[in-house]
């Protein structure tokens, strides 16, 4: 499963300096694959991927430490009224979201995406957008 | 054995014609054979979707009171050509808005159109005796125009290059996001259901040929622009009524970074007419290859690297230099398909009747290149000769002085030998100096990628280096990479007046 965990560096406590990650690996043993990490002056924003059992584990314990968690469905969201099912996303997708069904429909396999928006700037319909 | 074209039309008209796909077409040839395909189908149908840029429509708006002769024209901030008649114009759909950019041009207006949705008509005009009025502002349903006949120069392509990208850079192009170090391969074209792979000699598909188009009934013109049959990439010009198309089959698109462009439904139906007919029908997607073009060399003959057959490309991985690479298309096979879905249901259905080439197009022409009378400057004729250099032993201090005294910001850094292994900038020594005094040699600062061009380069190709990398120069170096001259944003001004200015 996939959580997100954003958190604010204004004010005092700063937890992108802390190893949140790491802290929360050596205490409940759970492994954590980070998937995306993306960190600016005020804020922070950490893609993880956990095994759904421990999920709700997971996030306990980080929010305990002050980051925000949201576990992340349907990452992507497609528009079946702009999109015309081309493929133009299937290469450009480093995860392999995208794959054509036996009627050339494209599927999305959502569980798979790390939010790199790469086949948003790639759609020719414009109909891909990333969840925020 | 063979069939007239009457005897199909006979059939169509009372309703017990066969008609099939030219996706169904080989099995049943596989089954029957030949002679028992010619006996048992009529008619075979085509059909693709995807981006077809040169596609476009004539309108007429009728004539406002006071009347205008409009000689500029837009449709939602678009702008169509108006140099025809007074309240004629054509709106092609890669035209792109003059308030949106690339989200938004002729292709959205046209879907717009098709859509039933109300769009804006601007024109201005200097008037005349005949003509008084100078402006005029309206809004426009497809309903409220006279004519809206679609006209799209050069569709249905026989099939297209597929590209890659063998740069560094993600490149955007026409053909989509194609990522770096032949990251993956893009496509269009539906291959074996497409019209022309069914016909490549042009015996039935030609001038006044019924057709499917952006799911109206719509006409052959002739052969289309850029038609090159004798390679492989013939091309149809085709026409149809606008009113009675449906949204389904006409679709705007924007390939990001390259602009607006139209996905159009086409669809031919192929009247089988004898056993030559029954073969060309009977084509499959391993049949049909196309090349894989690197988009990375940014020249006109750009290089193939190797042959592909639309079954490969379909098939979603392909092998590239050693590499399996994923492949993308940009036409709709679905689509396609339910173009040719349709298109036979109108046949059986009694709603449309087939007609034989008025007059036939050329299967052996061969589209040629443009004759250019001017060569576009290299930048052998702008570059400074001038360059001074440094060696990589050489201390910062000594990249100093000479960046001062040479009153330049890039210093070529060379070996021992001559040959270019760097480059130091201004910003470079600065740093050095205001970070850390313990680096000492040119060759602990410079920057390793060089980013280069060559005397024979086209002058264009290099500033679009400098613009994507953002710099403001470049070495030039020869086969041996040598550096042989440099390149600064400032020679570029030298193409501004004297011989280059026209």
């Amino acid at each position: 499963m996939k959580l997100l965990v954003t958190f604010s560096r204004r004010g005092g406590r700063d937890p992108g300096r802390e190893p949140i990650i790491a802290r929360v690996v050596k205490e409940t043993g759970v492994l954590i694959n980070v998937e995306k990490a993306y960190i600016e002056s005020m804020a922070g924003e950490v893609l993880i991927d956990v095994p759904d059992a421990d999920a709700e584990l997971v996030r306990q314990r980080m929010e305990e430490m002050g980051v925000a968690v949201r576990v992340l469905e349907d990452a992507i969201s497609r528009d079946e009224t702009e999109c015309i099912d081309c493929g133009a996303c299937i290469s450009v997708c480093p995860q392999d979201v995208f794959s054509f069904d036996d009627e050339w429909r494209i599927q999305l396999q959502q569980g798979r995406c790390v939010l790199c928006g790469k086949c948003v700037r790639a759609c020719p319909h414009q109909a891909l957008s990333l969840q925020q | 054995m063979e069939k007239s074209l009457e005897l199909i039309n006979t059939r169509i008209r009372d309703g017990n014609a066969r008609v099939v796909t030219a996706e169904e077409m080989p099995a049943i040839v596989d089954e029957l054979g030949d002679e028992g395909a010619l006996e048992e189908v009529d008619v075979v149908t085509t059909g693709t979707f995807g981006a077809m840029c040169s596609s476009g429509a004539f309108f007429n708006f009728g004539h406002a009171d006071p009347p205008i002769r409009m000689e500029q024209v837009w449709l939602n901030d678009v702008e169509a050509y108006a140099g025809i008649a007074a309240v004629d114009a054509y709106l092609g759909a890669t035209q792109q808005s003059t308030t949106q950019g690339e989200r938004y041009g002729g292709g959205h207006v046209l879907e717009d159109l098709v859509a039933g949705t109300m769009v804006e008509l601007r024109a201005i005009s200097r008037g005349t005796d005949c003509y008084p009025r100078r402006t005029i502002t309206t809004e426009l349903l497809l309903e409220d125009m006279n004519q809206a006949i679609m006209v799209n120069p050069r569709n249905a392509y026989q099939r297209y290059n597929a590209a890659t990208n063998s740069t560094e850079r993600t490149l955007y192009t026409y053909m989509g996001t194609l990522l770096p170090r032949c990251g993956n391969v893009s496509y269009s074209g539906a291959g074996a259901l497409s019209p022309l792979s069914n016909d490549p000699q042009f015996r039935v598909i030609g001038s006044g040929v019924p057709i499917f188009l952006g799911g109206a009934q719509g006409m052959v013109i002739g052969e289309g622009t850029q038609h090159s049959a004798g390679s492989g990439f013939g091309t149809l010009m085709v026409t149809g009524d606008m009113k009675q198309m449906r949204q389904e089959f006409l679709r705007a698109a924007t390939m990001t970074g390259y602009g607006v462009t139209l996905y159009v439904g086409v669809g031919v139906p192929i009247p089988v007419l004898d056993l030559d007919l029954v073969r060309s029908t009977a084509v499959r997607d391993e049949d049909i290859t196309t090349e894989i073009i690197d988009y990375g060399v940014p020249s006109r003959d750009r290089p193939s690297l190797r042959t592909v057959s639309y079954a490969e490309l379909k098939s979603g991985r392909i092998e590239l230099v050693g590499e399996e690479v994923r492949t993308s298309s940009l036409s709709s096979y679905r689509k396609a398909r339910e173009v040719a879905q349709e298109l036979k249901t109108w046949i059986e259905e009694g709603r449309m009747e087939l007609a034989l080439p008025t007059r036939r197009i050329d299967p052996t022409r061969r589209a040629r290149p443009m004759r250019e009378t001017t060569r576009a400057p290299r930048v052998r004729e702008i570059m400074d000769l001038d360059v001074v250099s440094v060696t990589e032993d050489e201390e910062i201090r000594t990249a100093a002085r000479k960046l001062l005294k040479g009153e330049t910001n890039h210093l070529p850094v060379l070996d021992r030998n001559g040959v270019l292994v760097g480059i130091v900038t201004t910003y470079d020594v600065s740093k050095a100096v205001v970070t850390d005094g313990r680096l000492r040699r040119v060759r602990d600062i410079m920057t390793r990628q060089v980013i280069k061009t060559y005397p024979e380069e086209p002058v264009d190709i290099a500033a679009r280096k400098l613009e994507k990398n953002n710099i403001s120069a470049l070495p030039v170096v020869d086969a041996t990479n040598r550096v042989v001259g440099i390149l600064s944003a400032i020679d570029l001004g030298k193409l501004f007046g004297g011989r280059w200015q026209r």
